[in-house]
């Protein structure tokens, strides 16, 4: 007996100041903000009763929550879709050989580099939605070039705003999609693609049969990574748009909310969007673990 | 494993430091500011840079001399109409460490922390400064929530302005004398698109297109109406309502279309920039248009907004005395100053605002602030929604994200339910 204390005491110990301050600061305060959503703290007053789950039904019936809901939709499939197109082809591209792979490299992660809140500021720039005579940034250049007909609203376009939205973003995490990639691709052992050219497989062929598949692994990461990112975008779009309508996500929504003294209602935000984080991550988690057991 | 067990030590203790560190902090913060009569006073805003932080010079600069004995500590914080600094405020609030004072908007906007009970009343002190009699009783009405003061204002702004490129209206030949009603309004603003000015009004993100319902409304609904939007005596469901909505609709159809991408400046450069004949906006707009090099009635105009002559749609920067403030002597000094004639006037010639008061010399003041000054001293009032004086943020917020929608969609009946949504 003395002896397993021996061997597992001292590792405790030493994981226990961690333990003790997620449980507090992340854990504690998961269940703290979760109190507060179950309540009619609807001002800076102190919360006066239980409404059980009322604040997450008046949710569920508030058009503007929809809204921000659908606006994160679209944010979330434009950016995932974007990024693991433009890593997987640039991967591809580098692992193909070209000559000064490391420069390329490099350049493709740099943007990952810059704020959120930074480049949203540039962006907010280059996406200019004024048209004509009167355009900026990226509708200027397609003017000057002669490209009249591209030049469109970006981000604020009643529907399809939050799609513009998305490049900012793109252009950030492609780099890092296309790292995890190249680290895929890298990871293939030659032997492989050697035994499938000496079976004949055409290129297309060998991609396709063996090398993707082994890289499901990879794209699962970064979906998730991404993902994850997306759902809980905030920065990006306070810099490009500020709070507003057009462009509101949950985040923006719960911060608006705040500041409008509403807790409860903030609170019911911060745990819907907490819990999408987890539909999401959760799964991921746990299969991640089986697979190291498996091990 | 002999090695970790210290390291484990060396860890949990470096941990407790810490958190003895912060208490420690804590409890320092309280203790330099207090005592009777002398120390420093604390004073909480968002004036951080241009006019408003001239303006703030001005009035310490008047604090120093007539409260020699407090020192005044600057506790600004930057930010676009303080969006960061009120939720600064908002966490020293709830941990009962309120500055000796801060900034917020005189009426409406103030109701979230009278409920909350963080401010004191000032009705008393009121009398002790002889502020009751200098200013108007229709303003000291408007600031009186349930028969108790809780601020004091530095200050006048006026809400419902519209600014005029003479040229493009004379190009289209029309005159540069305001129209009456909206419906005039609209008539011209369709001249002026016939004439080549595809959006002749420019508005700017949600707040500024909440201005203009605003000012929609006023013209529709008299001022008495439209007060009553705010305290429950105007239906927000009411067919006139719908009528003045269905207004708000047509003259929306004559703005801008990237208006969501604009900030007011911007609205205000494309009538200077003579893409656009109007900008509503606050009055604030005067100080950019002169810093802008611009000469009042030759290159631009002002008006009332359509069908609102003869209202002054009034906002108010206040000082006010919070609950548990640590230095309570200094805040009353303070607040004196904010009050009184010389720190009035220190103040609003350097942000370009009018004084709250009824005593003020309009020679002090430039071409457009003598008009505004006029008028506030015979117009009658109304409140504004976009600037706090009507309505707490909640409010405010709702109206906003509604008006919005309604700039991406369009739906009259739909921005109306919300509206009244928004009152309940």
């Amino acid at each position: 007996m003395k002896y397993r204390i021996k061997t597992w005491g001292p590792g405790l110990l030493l994981l226990s100041p961690s333990i003790v301050l997620i449980g507090i600061f992340v854990y504690g305060m998961i269940g703290a903000t979760v109190n507060v959503s179950l309540t009619d703290r609807h001002s800076a007053q102190p919360a006066e009763n239980y409404v059980g789950v009322d604040n997450y039904t008046d949710l569920a019936s508030d058009d503007r929550f929809i809204h921000s809901l659908q606006n994160l939709l679209i944010l979330t499939v434009v950016f995932v879709v974007g990024t693991l197109v433009m890593g997987v082809l640039w991967a591809f591209l580098l692992e193909k050989g070209v000559t000064a792979e490391g420069f390329f490299r490099s350049t493709y992660l740099f943007p990952m580099a810059v704020s959120f809140v930074a480049s949203g500021v540039v962006w907010r720039w280059l996406l200019n939605s004024a048209e004509g005579e009167n355009a900026g940034g990226l509708n200027a250049l397609f003017g000057m070039i002669g490209l009249d007909f591209l030049q469109n609203p970006w981000w604020s376009h009643p529907d399809w705003g939050m799609a513009a939205m998305a490049l900012p973003a793109i252009w950030q995490l492609s780099g890092y999609v296309m790292a995890l990639f190249l680290a895929g691709f890298r990871g293939v052992p030659n032997e492989l693609r050697e035994a499938a050219r000496m079976d004949g497989a055409s290129e297309f062929k060998l991609y396709r049969h063996v090398i993707f598949p082994q890289l499901s692994p990879v794209a699962l990461s970064a979906l998730i990574i991404i993902g994850h990112m997306s759902m809980k975008m905030f920065d990006l779009i306070m810099a490009v748009s500020g709070a507003q309508y057009l462009t509101e996500v949950p985040a923006v929504y719960m911060w608006q909310t705040l500041l409008a003294n509403d807790y409860a209602k903030a609170a019911a935000i911060a745990v819907v969007l907490l819990v999408v984080v987890a539909v999401l991550v959760v799964p991921y988690l746990i299969s991640n673990a089986r697979a190291e057991r498996q091990r | 494993m002999r090695k970790s067990l210290p390291a484990a030590l060396l860890a949990v203790g470096l941990v407790l430091a810490a958190c003895g560190g912060d208490d420690s902090d804590d409890g320092s913060t309280g203790e330099g500011s207090g005592g009777e009569g002398n120390g420093e006073v604390e004073v909480f805003s968002w004036w951080t840079e241009g006019g408003e932080k001239a303006g703030l010079d001005g009035l310490v600069a008047v604090f120093d001399e007539e409260c020699s004995d407090f020192e005044f500590l600057n506790a600004s914080i930057a930010g676009g109409a303080g969006a960061n600094a009120k939720q600064v405020l908002a966490s020293r609030l709830q941990t009962d460490d309120p500055p000796d004072t801060f900034q917020a908007h005189a009426g409406g906007e103030l109701r979230d922390y009278v409920e909350a009970g963080q401010l004191e009343d000032l009705t008393d002190l009121y009398d002790e400064w002889g502020l009751t009699g200098s200013i108007s009783d229709e303003l000291l009405d408007a600031i009186t929530m349930d028969g108790q003061i809780y601020s004091v204002p530095a200050n006048i702004h006026r809400a419902n302005v519209v600014w005029v490129n003479p040229d493009v209206l004379e190009g289209a030949g029309l005159s540069t004398d305001a129209p009456a009603t909206v419906d005039e309004w609209l008539a011209d603003m369709e001249t002026l698109r016939d004439a080549g000015v595809q959006a002749p009004l420019a508005v700017a993100v949600d707040w500024t297109q909440t201005m203009l319902l605003e000012a929609v409304l006023l013209a529709e609904l008299g001022p008495d109406a439209f007060n009553g939007l705010w305290d429950g005596s105007t239906d927000w469901s009411a067919a006139e309502v719908t009528a003045a909505l269905e207004k708000y609709g047509q003259v929306m159809s004559y703005t801008n279309d990237d208006r969501a991408s604009l900030d007011w400046p911007d609205a205000v450069n494309k009538v200077t920039g003579g893409e656009a004949a109007y900008n509503l906006m606050g009055d604030w707009a005067a100080g950019k248009l002169d810093a802008d090099g611009l000469t009042p009635e030759d290159d631009y105009l002002w008006w009332p907004a359509p069908g609102t002559d003869g209202v002054f749609q009034w906002l108010a920067d206040a000082f006010v005395l919070p609950v548990g403030a640590p230095n309570r002597a200094g805040t009353e000094c303070w607040l004196d100053v904010v009050g009184s004639y010389d720190g009035q006037r220190e103040f609003n010639t350097k942000k370009g605002s009018i004084p709250a008061r009824t005593d003020t010399d309009p020679s002090d003041y430039g071409p457009y602030l003598q008009s505004a000054l006029e008028d506030w001293s015979t117009d009658s009032l109304a409140l504004s929604l976009a600037h706090g004086s009507a309505a707490p943020v909640g409010w405010i917020d709702a109206v906003n994200s509604a008006v919005g929608q309604f700039s991406a969609g369009g739906d009259v009946a739909q921005l109306q339910q919300q509206l009244a949504a928004a009152a309940q």
